[in-house]
């Protein structure tokens, strides 16, 4: 039911609707638990001695129950601090390596709509290391097909050293077809890498079965704790440290082991991946119902990116818990204000350091005009989203929209 | 009421959203990204668009307990403060770019949207005491910024809080500190603040390029030197005229007037400068009307200094202010000022844009 704004609309929420999961979600109490009890346990992973053996018999199950959880082998896990850190490595650590063995490999293929991580990664090594960035367009709804990747890879397979296409896409929800995209890369001899750190827990990610020579994924994106991730890297993929130091990890990432956080990762790990199927209807049900209702009060406002109506590598061709939607004439900064007055946590795009909304370059690339763009806001569900959330966003959507737009004359940039 | 407290950075707009806070109002902080290139970090006290300065809003929010949003007002600012900046000195006039930034930006587009978003009223740091849309100069003499407010509308002015008006800057720093602002001992911005080096002649030399032309003597026509564009100058400067020889009379020689299309800067003795009467364009007036056709005043024809006693008619073209005394360097693109002298701070009756001086 709509209501009438009053007074403390603009400053006072009352409770939380938390419908950005695609930032951070809420650590499972399990996680919780288990990393509390770890980090009761002194040991260094490295250490030779029983409280060492210790550590790092909980490091290798942890890296065991993770291999399995997303169908890698146990050697292929290479943990990080995150998604960051494991984009960076796989993207620059590939580039050195592919280089190193022929000096012709100087283009980075990505998508152009990747994750900074992986944008900016490639851009410094055009700027430092003499590559040569290749943005990969895509479609209406942000994907990227096949057949660009075949046609940009044709062009001159001796010079390609990598690609980089993310598994689903962390603003619009579009998954990207990455079993074909790694066959098209195998043609050609390349190393694709994989961004998944949206998709693991929500979609089916099988890491052999993908293809993927390299897959990035995340803790706290699925339940699991801040800073702890994984870089799964093949077996025979060469690929050059960032970091040097003890030697861990394959010697492709030094750095004393955070035994804990390992331990709460392969947790959240666990538990997402095996309530993912049930998780998966529990959330698209949750997000289409927020569509029809926000649809149903702004008849003018659109869905970006894909329907979620298709298959793609056996799972939804859209991310279950993402609704990204446009509101002609509204700032997204305006848009996310009144709802944060009301107790509604939304995104408007990925945040930049300053804390200014910069119109999404993945909006851009799809091919949105730069108001579009700026007028956007992502909800996102979790494990902990109700029906009660998509409710609290439909009891208000409407009069913030209209706020919003009475505000959007006074627009800084752009539309005026 | 609900505020929405505009957040520098500073010290003063810190301790104004405290303020606002504790009397009972709504307040929302906002920090304005006014830099197209916001990256780099500020050093010494200069800027107020860097993102330590975005850090430091943000703290100061933590501190008061107060939601706080960063929106980006860069374009919008670039276009009608640096730009009109620009063309300000392209065209031999010298403008004041912190009233522009209160006239368009502040109390503009960003006072028009806080109101479109449900809220009654933008509070800001500056220094001018605002009591029932009458605005008088802050107690604090030395820090008075009803100058660069005086163009504000009777509607702006119904819509804008000051609360550190009627404080004195070392008290203000002081309650910073009692409140737990980190930035109560930030020192003070005093330059431009989108132009962090301090080198103006630098920054426009770098958008209008090389402009030649004279700088002549203004009674002989005599060309004394070569410059390099109009913008290098302002009405009253002496340093960097690029003149070898001295004056015939040996006393200095200042900048008397700019002529943009033929370039030529004509200079003179420090006499030559005295103006009697100052022709202002665009009068916007605090009450919503000028107060009569012909009024007493004091005029103020710069943001420090250059105060006079004045008589101002308004006229179909602006206003045309005759002064008692004299007032050296009163350069074009600048405001006039207009005040009813009071014994509990003077009122500001109204702000013109200077297009001639005699």
């Amino acid at each position: 039911m709509a209501r009438q704004m009053t007074q403390a609309d603009v400053t006072s929420p009352a409770k939380t609707t938390y419908l950005d999961h695609a930032a951070t979600t809420p650590v499972l109490d399990e996680v919780v638990a288990a990393m509390a009890d770890a980090m009761r346990r002194t040991g260094n992973a490295s250490s030779l001695h029983t409280s060492g053996r210790r550590a790092r018999r909980d490091v290798e199950e942890a890296r065991e129950r993770i291999a399995a959880a997303v169908g890698a082998r146990p050697s292929e896990v290479v943990l990080t601090t995150g998604g960051t850190e494991s984009d960076n490595l796989a993207v620059k650590g590939l580039y050195w390596a592919r280089r190193a063995a022929d000096r012709r490999r100087r283009r980075v293929l990505v998508s152009s709509i990747e994750h900074h991580a992986v944008l900016d990664a490639a851009t410094w090594l055009s700027e430092h290391e003499d590559a040569e960035v290749e943005l990969l367009g895509v479609d209406e709804v942000g994907r990227v097909t096949p057949a660009s990747l075949r046609a940009a890879l044709a062009r001159d397979p001796a010079s390609a050293a990598l690609v980089s296409v993310m598994w689903a896409n962390n603003e619009v929800g579009t998954v990207n077809p990455i079993r074909e995209l790694a066959a098209v890369a195998h043609e050609f001899g390349v190393p694709l890498h994989t961004d998944a750190v949206q998709a693991v827990g929500v979609l089916p990610v099988d890491f052999t079965a993908s293809g993927a020579d390299a897959l990035t994924l995340t803790g706290h994106k699925l339940g699991g704790p801040y800073g702890a991730g994984v870089l799964l890297l093949g077996r025979d993929i060469a690929l050059t440290p960032l970091l040097h130091g003890g030697g861990q990890e394959r010697d492709v990432r030094s750095g004393t082991l955070d035994t804990p956080s390992v331990v709460a990762l392969a947790k959240a790990v666990e538990v997402a991946v095996a309530d993912m199927p049930r998780r998966a209807a529990v959330l698209s049900g949750l997000r289409d119902d927020l569509v029809g209702k926000v649809l149903a009060s702004v008849p003018d406002a659109t869905l970006n990116g894909d329907p979620g109506t298709g298959v793609i590598d056996g799972g939804p061709s859209r991310l279950p818990g993402n609704a990204h939607l446009s509101f002609p004439g509204c700032e997204g900064d305006s848009l996310l204000m009144l709802l944060d007055a009301q107790g509604i946590e939304c995104s408007t795009g990925s945040a930049c350091t300053a804390g200014v909304a910069q119109p999404s370059h993945v909006l851009l690339a799809m091919g949105a005009d730069e108001a579009t763009a700026r007028g956007s806001l992502r909800f996102s569900f979790g494990h902990t989203s109700t029906p009660a959330d998509v409710d609290a966003v439909a009891a208000v959507i409407g009069q913030v929209v209209d706020r919003a737009r009475r505000a959007g004359q006074h627009v800084p940039a752009g539309g005026r | 009421m609900r505020v929405l407290a505009a957040m520098s950075g500073g010290v003063d707009s810190a301790v104004a959203a405290g303020r606002a806070v504790d009397a009972g109002h709504d307040v929302v902080g906002v920090h304005l990204a006014l830099s197209e290139t916001p990256d780099a970090l500020r050093s010494g006290s200069r800027g107020c668009c860097s993102r330590e300065d975005a850090a430091d809003a943000r703290r100061a929010a933590d501190v008061l307990d107060i939601p706080f949003y960063v929106w980006d007002f860069a374009a919008r600012f670039t276009e009608d403060v640096v730009d009109d900046f620009v063309a300000a000195y392209a065209e031999g006039r010298t403008p004041n770019p912190c009233l522009r930034c209160n006239e368009k930006i502040k109390f503009s587009a960003l006072l028009d949207r806080a109101l479109a978003l449900g809220f009654d009223a933008v509070c800001t740091g500056h220094y001018a005491r605002n009591v029932s849309g009458v605005l008088r100069r802050a107690v604090d003499a030395d820090k008075d910024q009803s100058y660069v407010l005086a163009v504000l509308t009777r509607h702006q002015l119904a819509h804008a809080m000051f609360p550190i008006g009627d404080t004195t800057k070392p008290r203000v720093r002081a309650e910073a500190a009692e409140r737990g602002l980190r930035v109560a001992d930030k020192p003070d911005s005093h330059d431009i603040c989108f132009i962090p080096s301090g080198d103006t002649r630098a920054f426009l030399g770098a958008r209008l390029g090389t402009r030649p032309g004279a700088v002549v003597d203004a009674e002989t026509g005599a060309e004394l030197a070569r410059h390099d564009g109009v913008h290098g100058f302002t009405v009253g400067q002496r340093k960097g005229l690029g003149i070898d020889a001295p004056a015939g009379d040996g006393r200095p020689r200042y900048v008397l007037g700019i002529e943009p299309v033929s370039g030529t800067v004509r200079v003179g003795p420090a006499a030559a400068l005295d103006v009697r009467t100052v022709e202002a364009e665009r009068p916007v007036w605090a009450a919503g009307a000028a107060p009569g056709e012909r009024f007493d005043c004091v005029a103020q024809v710069r943001a420090h200094g250059g105060l006079a006693a004045a008589t101002a008619v308004v006229t179909d073209a602006g206003v045309v202010v005759e002064l008692d005394e004299p007032l050296r360097a009163v350069a074009p693109g600048q405001a006039v000022a207009l005040y009813r002298p009071d014994a509990d701070g003077d009122v500001v009756l109204g702000s013109a844009t200077i297009t001639a001086t005699r």
